[in-house]
This record gives C-alpha cells, sequence and structure tokens, in this order.
C-alpha cells in the first residue's frame, strides 16, 4: 500500500510540470502581454516598461517559465500582478470558500444520490426508475449557469427566500460566531443547491448502474438461494459492494466540480477560488493564473489518488491483487 | 436499427434532433423577422407578432433562437470531428503500436484531463480573439481525451482478435491493419462517444458565450443569448427561459439518442 501511495506520488511531478508548461505557453500565447490592458494614456512608454521588466516580461518565455518553475519548486508563485500581494496569499484567501461550497456540495450529492440510485436499480423499470433516468438526464443536459439563473429568478427574485449574490451580508454589524453560521449557510443555499442538482444527476446514474451490476453477480444468487431475507441480500450483500464504484467516479468528477465551480461562483459573485481564476484570466494575471492552475491539479490529482486508495481500503480484492 | 427503433426515447430525441436541425437549415424560411435586426419596442412579452417576445433592444427572440440554433449546432457539430478525429488518431496509433508512444500519448491525456478544462478553454479564448471559429477548435482541442482513452481500450483487446492476426499473416502492412480492420470495428463506441461529445460542446459553447468569451454578438447563439438576459431578468424573463429551455432540449436529446445508440450497438445489453 506504502509503496502503491508512493509510486503515484512520484507520477504527480511530470504531470504537474506538464500542466505548468501548457498553461505557461497557452497564457503566452497571445501577443502582447498584461501592461496593453493599462489603457490610461498618462502612463508613458518608459514607465511601462519599467513595469514590464519589473515582472520579467521583457525576456524569452523560457526563461521565464524556469524562473517561475525554479521559484515555485520552492513554494513561491510569485506576486500578483496589480492586487501586489503573493499569489499563495491571494488563494489561500479564497481558498476556503471555494472548498465550503464543493465539500458541501459533494456530502450532499452523495446523501441523495446513494439511495435514489441503488432504490433506482432495485425497483428496475417501475415508474419511479423511469422517473428518477429521466430526472438524471435533465439534470446532464441542463447548463449549469441557466439552472443558476432559473433557481436566482425563482427564489430570489420572485419568492425573495434566498439572498442572489454574495456571501455575506454586509449589514450584519459585529456579528457572533452563530449569526455569521446562519447568514453564510443562508447565502450558501442556491449555489448549493446549482451544483449539488448537477452532479447528482450523473452519479445517480452510475450508483445505478454500479447497484444494478451487482444485484446479477453469482453471489447475489447465492444468498437468495440460501433463504436469506431479500433485505439481508439487498443491504449487507449488494449495497456494500454497489458503494464502491462510487469512490472513483466521486474522485473522477473533481474537474468538472471545479470546472462548475467558476462559472456558478461568477454567477452568484460567491468569493472563491474559481471567481478569482476567471477575473484573473479576465485581466492577464499571469501569475495568479498560474497559481490557481497548479493549485486546481494538484487538488483534483490528489482528490484521484485519495480515490483510488479508499477503492483499495473498502475492497479487499485489488488490496490482495496489488501484493 | 430494430433494437434502437424500439428505445422510446431515443426514438423521441432523434426526432427532435432532426427537427432541430431542419429548423436550423432552414432559419432564414422561418424567421419571421431579422435577427439582428430592431423590429418593435423591447423586452415585449411573448405575444402572437412575437411568440418569444422581444428582448432588450427590441429584436426578435423567436428569429434569434432560429439563428442561434445554426450556431450552436454548427459549433457542435465542428467542435466534436475535431475531438473525435484527434482522439481516434492518438487512441489508434497508441493502443496498436503501445510501448513507448503509448505511455507517451497516455501522460499526455492524464495532463490534459487534470485540467479543469473549462479554465483551460477561457484562458485560450482570452489570448486568443474569441470568435466562431476560435470556440470550435478549442473545444474541440480540449474535449478529445476521452476518446482517446476509449479507443485505445478497444483497440488493446480487437488486437489480439484473430482477423487481426490473419490480416497480418496475410501480409497486410499495419497501416492496412489499423484503418481496414481495426477502426470500422471499434466504430460503434466512437459514434455514441461523438453523439454524447456533441452535447457536451453545446454546453460548453453556451458556456462560454454565456460568459462573453464564444460566438460574439450581434451573431446570436444560445449562449450568447442569455448573457443579454442576465440583465433582464426580472423585466424580461423570457429572454433568459426560452434559449436555456433549447439548450436543455437539444442536449437532452443528444444524450437519449446516445444512450440508445449505446444499447442498440452494444451486445451485452438486454432489451426488454
Amino acid at each position: 500500500m506504502r509503496k502503491f501511495v508512493i509510486r503515484r506520488l512520484i507520477h504527480l511531478i511530470p504531470l504537474l510540470i506538464g500542466v505548468s508548461l501548457i498553461s505557461f505557453f497557452v497564457m503566452h500565447l497571445a501577443p502582447g502581454d498584461p501592461t496593453q490592458l493599462f489603457t490610461d494614456p498618462n502612463v508613458k512608454p518608459e514607465e511601462l516598461a519599467r513595469i514590464r521588466a519589473n515582472w520579467g516580461l521583457d525576456k524569452p518565455i523560457i526563461m521565464q517559465y524556469l524562473f517561475w518553475l525554479k521559484n515555485a519548486v520552492r513554494g513561491d508563485f510569485g506576486i500578483a500582478y496589480m492586487i501586489n500581494r503573493p499569489v499563495t496569499e491571494v488563494i489561500f484567501g479564497r481558498l476556503p470558500a471555494t472548498l465550503l461550497l464543493m465539500i458541501s456540495s459533494m456530502l450532499l450529492t452523495l446523501l441523495i444520490t446513494i439511495p435514489l440510485g441503488v432504490l433506482s436499480a432495485i425497483k428496475k423499470n417501475t415508474w419511479f426508475d423511469n422517473f428518477i433516468t429521466v430526472f438524471s438526464f435533465i439534470g446532464m443536459s441542463i447548463p449549469s449557469f441557466w439552472l443558476a439563473l432559473m433557481l436566482m429568478l425563482m427564489f430570489s427574485v420572485n419568492l425573495g427566500w434566498f439572498p442572489a449574490v454574495g456571501m455575506y451580508n454586509p449589514l450584519l454589524k459585529n456579528p457572533d460566531f452563530v449569526q455569521r453560521f446562519f447568514d453564510v449557510a443562508w447565502h450558501m443555499v442556491l449555489p448549493l443547491l446549482t451544483m449539488t442538482l448537477v452532479s447528482l444527476a450523473g452519479l445517480t446514474r452510475y450508483q445505478r448502474a454500479a447497484m444494478l451490476e451487482i444485484l446479477n453477480q453469482d453471489f447475489i444468487r447465492t444468498a437468495r438461494a440460501k433463504g436469506l431475507s431479500e433485505r439481508v441480500v439487498l443491504f449487507k450483500h449488494a449495497l456494500r459492494n454497489a458503494l464502491i464504484p462510487i469512490i472513483t467516479i466521486l474522485g473522477l468528477s473533481l474537474p468538472d466540480l471545479f470546472g462548475g465551480a467558476f462559472i456558478i461562483e461568477t454567477i452568484f459573485a460567491w468569493p472563491g477560488m474559481g471567481r478569482l481564476g476567471v477575473m484573473a484570466i479576465f485581466s492577464r494575471n499571469y501569475p495568479l493564473i498560474m497559481g490557481i492552475v497548479v493549485l486546481s491539479a494538484v487538488l483534483i490529482v490528489l482528490g484521484n489518488l485519495l480515490a483510488d486508495i479508499g477503492y483499495a481500503l473498502v475492497d479487499p480484492r485489488i488490496r490482495y491483487a496489488k501484493k | 436499427m430494430k433494437r434502437f427503433k424500439r428505445n422510446k426515447l431515443a426514438m423521441i430525441g432523434s426526432t427532435i434532433v432532426g427537427a432541430l436541425v431542419i429548423f436550423a437549415i432552414f432559419a432564414p424560411l422561418l424567421a419571421p423577422y431579422d435577427p439582428s435586426r430592431i423590429v418593435d419596442s423591447d423586452t415585449l412579452p411573448p405575444s402572437i407578432w412575437h411568440p418569444f417576445g422581444t428582448d432588450d433592444l427590441g429584436r426578435d427572440v423567436f428569429s434569434r433562437a432560429l439563428y442561434g440554433a445554426r450556431i450552436s449546432l454548427t459549433v457542435g457539430l465542428v467542435a466534436v470531428t475535431i475531438a473525435i478525429t484527434i482522439g481516434t488518431f492518438f487512441g489508434l496509433f497508441a493502443g496498436y503500436f503501445g510501448g513507448l508512444l503509448d505511455s507517451a500519448v497516455m501522460r499526455f491525456v492524464d495532463v490534459m484531463l487534470a485540467f479543469p478544462s473549462i479554465f483551460l478553454i477561457l484562458t485560450i479564448q482570452v489570448m486568443l480573439t474569441p470568435n466562431i471559429y476560435n470556440v470550435m477548435i478549442v473545444i474541440g482541442l480540449t474535449s478529445w481525451m476521452g476518446v482517446a482513452r476509449l479507443v485505445r481500450g478497444e483497440v488493446l483487446t480487437i488486437k489480439e482478435r484473430q482477423y487481426v492476426e490473419a490480416a497480418r499473416a496475410i501480409g497486410a502492412d499495419d497501416y492496412r491493419i489499423i484503418f481496414k480492420h481495426i477502426l470500422p470495428n471499434s466504430s460503434a463506441p466512437i459514434i455514441v462517444a461523438a453523439t454524447l461529445g456533441m452535447a457536451g460542446a453545446i454546453l460548453t459553447e453556451s458556456a462560454l458565450s454565456f460568459l462573453g468569451l464564444g460566438v460574439q454578438p450581434p451573431t446570436p447563439s444560445w449562449g450568447n443569448m442569455l448573457m443579454d438576459a442576465q440583465a433582464y431578468l426580472i423585466d424580461a424573463p423570457w429572454m433568459a427561459i426560452i434559449p436555456g429551455l433549447l439548450i436543455l432540449v437539444t442536449v437532452l436529446s443528444l444524450y437519449f439518442v446516445g444512450e440508445g445508440l449505446r444499447q442498440a450497438l452494444s451486445p451485452k445489453e438486454e432489451i426488454k
């Protein structure tokens, strides 16, 4: 097990170098540089040249990349343009909001998707199953940003139940912990609902398929033949095995979750990393973009690794095969 | 084919997709107004004269939606063609030749999959000038990885089959074996992936255009119609509801078709 984890961690290194290399060169694909976004006519050309030199933009791209890589290895991702604070500091300031949203959405999704998928499989081809199937397909087809707009229209504009944007109520003076907690929870309802509904659909399909596959296995027939009650067969034999694949799928869906966060955070003005990323891209804030891409990639790959480890932990077949 | 026909959802899906394609092709004949001209007062609710209402500038939403169908479907089709071509090519060669080429290609796939793809797409679109051609290319270039993995997997099993061995025995070269024997036999999952991929590409295009980085106004696409709608959510909700519903219905239909094809083409699924 330890060997497996170490080997996977070593695999991470070329992967991350690849990710940073591609994003670095993609960023520099376009002619010009971020200083062109300064439209103030009072800025003199020599002033711009000084800024460019200051940001290291006057050197060849290869040198810029190597310089970035050298510092990044030591955990220094440079200073974000305009904001003038270290990239790591800026990102870590925004990360909690994103993680709060993502982890809550993941937990909520699991809580709903497992019973739905399992029930759908048990009641295969009934009206309930058909309903869930159509519902999941709709969930997979709905553009997340449109769902966000519609939820906003319904619950915020028309009904006025939840705030449409932001994370805190700015009018709240010196809130204590409980007040703050409910304030954030209140603001989180709509973004959380959007994210959960979108990821729910696909996962429910997988959970249903996994349960169906297990129900067709020999050991289920054996369990039934032994005369075990249907409840024991379903919950002790089938369910435990059908939960395993969901771990992997959850790991694999991480990039989508991050991608979704970009758009959903932007729409709901949620002060997280996704919104920061979109802002960084629009203003061509190179160091910030690099920091966010690399951090997202690290989180995605670590998520996959955790999923694989989790898989090995719950499924003895894999554990023994690896030995 | 028979199995596909028996699948009700797939039949509904293909009917809708067919209808949309016809609407898109004949948009100039069917649209009552010029999609980019101001034809009436702004933000009129749906009525007999404007079945989907008018938008913030007073353009006819129905006509814009018809022309939007053209753009969205074309972008989806071209993007998925690019993705399928690259993915199939990489998958075929990686799977067939194996060894160093295989690991190089698959590591590259891993790297591409570690990005949140929307991020890569956004970055490229900001750096390049966002226009309809770049949208197609960028979506195509960032969505081929799944196909590559899929095709590689197919090739790995097919190349051990006896007919491949027989072809080799009579002296067929690698090129012939790959394109005459392996590719046709792995086409079923590729077709399914293409259908589902088109659904994904349409979703991505709409998200990009929604952020202002996709199809540029005044050319209407469902995504940029939604971008315009955002500011008028209260005054003209139909501006947001209609393009979104169109995207939803299109993507849903494509999923139904894809799923129907998967069931019809795979021998494993039993039919009920």
